[in-house]
């Protein structure tokens, strides 16, 4: 992908790489080691549990891809993790760490679902799209709040993120059952939160019948695509990946730092929104509804996209493959629970082992490549993006990295 | 209002709020360690899940609360050595590594409870204990002296850390590595010695947490935390990586969430905006950050696997 | 940089290639139910008590053995844990009671919290043939509302809500818990010595708040002056929190304690170490606190579960509602021997209870 090749430096250079089988070995065989290790792994729970593995595992596989019904499941569960990876690519990018997506992904929910409600007689064409721009800029919202704090108050992002999601609970709990509940007198309104019916002009037209494959799968992949362009073939994406990379060459270059720090963390809460408007109008139960906790509505998708755009390279093309994998995970590990009775925290579990060791075994795969990078330092032998590193500009010492 | 402030309701929301604010504090000590170094390690609320299950289990099978602390710090060591071989000498990417810890522990603290545990039964849990002499002061006696054992060891390990960090030649060395790793290496520093050693020590420090999380409600359950270890770690960019600062921040959380309780409990917030009251401890906390305006510097080299170039 | 680009590849080649091989190998099979009875017809035959010979509801698989046994496959989609000493467990408990009266298959997904995968869980288990999906837990009713007229020939059953959507085929349960609880909180009103009640409660809505309510309109009917204010902590499941809760009340003076949602063990321990009565609701807690636990509002949906099981039986698939209540023995105040509990206060308890289910008794709503 060449949009990766503006990852190194732009000092450093590889200089030509003979390729040497056992380089090629490890490269190729190293990721595929982690997960064989992390599925033998699982296996030795499933039995410790009294599960036969090979039944757990087939039922996984068939559950998250065996026949349309299942890649559809696994394909529409992959849209929330998409839009929010999409997002951590930008924020990333940009040196930001969003850890919001919970809250930006509830908040563009709230959004859509208001303005689906207060304007219901609209036609479908005009509907979708402004209930999706509605959840977008709900979210975005959400995450220009953070950017700005720490744009022009140097409030770090962690903080202040975990703590928006925070109120991002409370402020749903408080609509829902509030002035956004169902009042209509055969509704449970009241009893759990909960919208009215969205009005049916602004639900997601299915596209594949027989199956729940919504518009916003198609939606999610190009707004992905999108953001690829943004990010590699625009100005602006390249003062994004400036500023990630050095935040006081991008200043000296004249780049509007401050700015970009925000607009990217709005930007990547106005891709949760969008997935939370998604979820909305794409759900089976045609209204915003949870049981009191983020989670409940979001199913994680705000903290597991991270990690699928993590494994994604920080690349939204890739982020569409992961996402479908992780979809797949996710969809798979209910069916793994109704075959074998193990719960489907064994999955969680195992995604983490997965995760752990690919990210291990990187170094041993970049150890490989070291030997054919001719100039640099230290920086062109450790990965080039630091999310967490963002000294203020011109703090004596700080300096570049 | 004026039943707040009586003696009585002020007590015990400060007490309550220490109580509170302590399993933050624990878990948050031992990231502001790590992070001095410059690892940064997001599955301390995986850890402590995992920690508060071992702590839980062995209360059960044991009934003796001592080695049930112990069994949650140790499982906190060992999954540090973890973190430690992963983000240290694998030299991954700390972020990742950590959240695929976290997942790990969320999953494996779940399924180790649902499949061990049938019908959970609550542990016997760690009665206050009153200091000689200081719990008998007026007021503040019942508010600061009247705590569990974990209570004073989290409050006493502040000035332990603090006094580790700017005056002991270790203190010297963790601060050096976390700040120009590469330096240190020359004067003959092992980065690698002393990143392993504190971040076995932050994680064992989020063990004690765990330890202490479980200790407060007397009895596991799926996702026991609730995130907390995450605004463990928030709390260390609001201390400024000091354990001062960190301890002040714990505290402002956790009295923040009580007052807010016991207003509720006092009828002063109404039903209808017990929601929207709820955000305060993160609103306030927020804003107190964005208040005092702190200009402190993280650790130069945070994140930032160190390799030996030569 | 083809870095990104190889461990992309070498992440997915092997990941379709184990794909397209399981699939082959276990891809004709669709996932079979987590049951404990391995087949039908074994389970038909070890039962003990002659199950009932009627045609079962119109399921789109044959049953396995024309003969008197006629399993029911009944899938139960619950928010959380089996072992929940709460919401979860009194619907599980009651499900188990009547397997063998019933000759029931049963299948369960709990820990379900997450509204889209539960849906999709229900979807699933209604296109495998499943007679009866219990949907427990109100915020699933959109869901079933959707999902219901795609599937005419299975009967869902979802609760606690007082709406069937007037869908052919879907039955409500709901449970009066504001009943019991009236009744605890009379209780604890004359068991109150200063006159403070503490009630703790996850978020103002459904189940919880209309218990709350009970407890103290029933404390207030008992001693006007009572102070009974709810507090609502915000989450289900943060446990500390409401640990907290409960000792912010204990400082206010608060004698007697109550509190529902799955995170009261927090409250429960605290009422334990400063050894005050404890009311508990939606399934005995008194494992919890042996010597605290006043009694506990159970609820007991076998009586209901055994209406709808004959109405499938029947050929009706829905179109009813149900209510548990103390009359009708879908909520049972459960008295622990344990406590010492004056005979007074029984006795008032027990005029209460008898008051209600004659209907003498108003428990306003």
């Amino acid at each position: 992908m060449s949009g990766t090749e503006s990852d190194e430096p732009m000092r450093a250079t590889v200089a030509g790489g003979r390729v040497d089988l056992g380089r090629f070995l490890l490269s190729w065989f190293a990721v595929p080691s982690a997960l064989i290790i992390a599925l033998l792994l699982g296996a030795v729970m499933m039995l410790a549990l009294g599960a036969n593995p090979l039944t757990g595992y087939s039922a996984l596989v068939t559950g998250a891809f065996g026949g349309s019904y299942a890649l559809s499941s696994t394909a529409i569960q992959a849209v929330p993790l998409l839009l929010v990876g999409v997002g951590i690519c930008i924020a990333f990018r940009a040196n930001v760490f969003n850890i919001g997506g919970e809250g930006q992904i509830a908040m563009g929910g709230l959004a859509g679902s208001a303005t689906a409600l207060a304007l219901p007689n609209l036609p479908s064409l005009v509907m979708i799209p402004l209930v999706l721009l509605a959840g977008a800029a709900g979210g975005a919202i959400w995450g220009a709040i953070p950017g700005v704090f720490k744009a022009k108050y140097n409030v770090n992002e962690i903080l202040s993120t975990i703590m928006l999601n925070l109120v991002a609970v409370q402020v749903m709990n408080y609509l829902l059952a509030g002035p956004m509940v169902d009042q209509s007198p055969d509704s449970v309104g009241g009893l759990i939160p909960e919208t009215k019916l969205l009005p049916p002009n602004s639900l997601l037209p299915i596209l594949v019948k027989g199956t729940q494959l919504h518009l916003g799968v198609p939606i999610a992949v190009i707004v992905a695509i999108c953001v690829y362009f943004l990010l590699w073939r625009t100005s602006f994406g390249f003062q994004i990946r400036s500023v990630g990379l050095s935040r006081n060459a991008s200043a000296y270059a004249g780049m509007p730092v401050k700015r970009t720090i925000t607009l990217a963390m709005t930007l990547s809460g106005a891709m949760c929104g969008l997935a939370g408007a998604i979820l909305v109008f794409g759900s089976i139960s045609h209204r915003m509804v949870t049981d009191g906790s983020l989670t409940g509505f979001t199913g994680s998708a705000g903290f597991n996209g991270i990690v699928v755009a993590l494994f994604g390279g920080l690349n939204p093309l890739w982020t569409i493959v992961s996402a479908f994998f992780f979809g797949g995970l996710i969809v798979g590990g209910s069916s793994l629970q109704v075959a074998t009775g193990v719960p489907s925290d064994l999955v969680t579990a195992l995604s983490g082992i997965v995760v752990v060791l690919v990210v291990s075994l990187e170094y041993l795969r970049r150890r490989a490549r070291a030997q054919s990078i001719a100039l640099g330092g230290p920086r062109a032998a450790s990965p080039p993006r630091r999310p967490h590193q963002d000294p203020p500009l011109a703090v004596k010492g700080g300096g570049d990295r | 209002m004026n039943q707040f402030f009586t003696v009585d309701v002020l007590t015990v929301t400060v007490a309550s709020g220490i109580a509170l604010a302590t399993p933050f504090l624990l878990a948050a000590l031992g990231e502001t360690i790590g992070q001095r170094s410059g690892v940064i390690n997001l599955g301390v609320d995986g850890i402590m899940l995992l920690a508060a299950f071992a702590t839980y289990y062995t209360a059960l099978q044991t009934g003796n609360l001592l080695f049930a602390i112990m069994a949650g710090a140790g499982t906190g060591t060992i999954m540090g050595m973890i973190t430690a071989l992963v983000s240290v000498t694998l030299k991954a990417e700390q972020g990742i590594s950590g959240i695929g810890i976290y997942l790990f522990g969320l999953g494996f603290s779940a399924l180790l409870f649902q499949k061990l545990v049938g019908t959970p039964l609550p542990i016997a849990t760690l009665p206050p204990v009153g200091i000689p002499l200081l719990d008998e002061i007026p007021v503040v006696g019942g508010m600061f002296f009247k705590q569990s054992v974990l209570v004073y060891l989290a409050f006493l390990l502040v000035p332990i850390v603090a006094f580790v960090l700017n005056r002991t030649t270790y203190g010297l060395k963790i601060k050096a590595v976390g700040e120009n790793p590469a330096a240190a290496d020359s004067l003959g520093v092992s980065v690698a010695r002393i990143r392993w050693s504190t971040v076995m020590l932050g994680c064992t420090f989020a063990g004690l947490a765990g330890a202490s999380l479980l200790m407060y409600g007397g009895i596991f359950q799926v996702n026991l935390t609730q995130s907390e270890g995450f605004i463990a770690v928030a709390l260390v960019y609001f201390g400024a990586w000091r354990p001062v600062g960190v301890m002040g921040g714990s505290l402002l959380y956790g009295l923040v969430g009580v007052v807010i309780l016991t207003w509720k409990s006092l009828g002063i917030i109404p039903l209808s905006a017990s929601d929207l009251a709820a955000t305060a401890p993160a609103v306030i906390t927020v804003l107190a950050l964005l208040f005092l305006a702190r200009r402190f510097r993280q650790p130069a080299a945070l994140g930032r696997p160190y390799e030996r170039e030569g | 940089m083809h870095r990104h680009l190889d461990r992309k590849l070498s992440l997915i080649l092997p990941a379709v290639l184990v794909a397209l091989v399981a699939a082959s190998c276990g891809g004709s099979s669709t996932p079979a139910p987590a049951s404990p009875a391995p087949s039908p017809s074994v389970a038909a035959a070890a039962s003990p008590a002659p199950s009932p010979s009627a045609p079962a509801a119109a399921s789109s698989e044959p049953s396995p053995s024309a003969a008197a046994a006629t399993t029911l496959k009944v899938a139960l989609v619950a928010p959380s844990a089996v072992n929940d000493l709460a919401f979860t467990q009194s619907m599980v408990e009651a499900l188990n009671s009547l397997k063998a009266k019933y000759n029931l298959e049963i299948a369960v997904s709990d820990n379900q919290f997450v509204v889209a995968t539960a849906a999709n869980v229900i979807q699933n288990y209604a296109s495998q043939g499943y007679n009866l999906i219990i949907a427990h837990g109100s915020q699933y009713g959109s869901t079933i509302q959707q999902l219901a007229p795609q599937f005419p020939n299975v009967s869902f059953a979802w609760g606690t809500a007082g709406s069937t959507y007037n869908l052919p085929n879907v039955f409500a349960y709901q449970a009066n818990s504001n009943e019991g609880g009236y009744v605890q909180g009379a209780m604890a009103a004359l068991l109150s010595k200063s006159k403070v009640l503490g009630v703790i409660g996850p978020i103002a809505v459904g189940d919880a708040k209309l218990y709350v309510d009970g407890f103290c309109a029933g404390a207030k009917f008992v001693e006007a002056s009572i102070s009974c204010i709810p507090v609502y902590t915000g989450s289900f499941s943060d446990v500390s929190l409401m640990a907290t809760a409960a000792t912010t009340f204990v400082a206010n003076k608060a004698d007697v304690l109550t509190g529902t949602a799955q995170a009261v063990v927090g409250a429960i321990g605290v009422a334990k170490s400063h050894n005050l009565p404890w009311f508990g609701t939606q399934w005995t807690q008194v494992s919890l606190a042996p010597s605290n636990v006043v009694s506990s509002q159970v609820y007991n949906w076998a009586p209901i579960l055994e209406q709808i099981l004959t109405e499938i039986q029947g050929g009706k698939l829905g179109g009813a509602t149900f209510t548990a209540t103390l009359g009708n023995g879908g909520e049972q105040i459960q008295f622990n021997p344990g406590f010492n509990l004056p005979a007074a206060v029984k006795a008032k308890a027990d005029e209460l209870i008898k008051g209600i289910t004659e209907g003498s008794v108003n428990v306003p709503q």
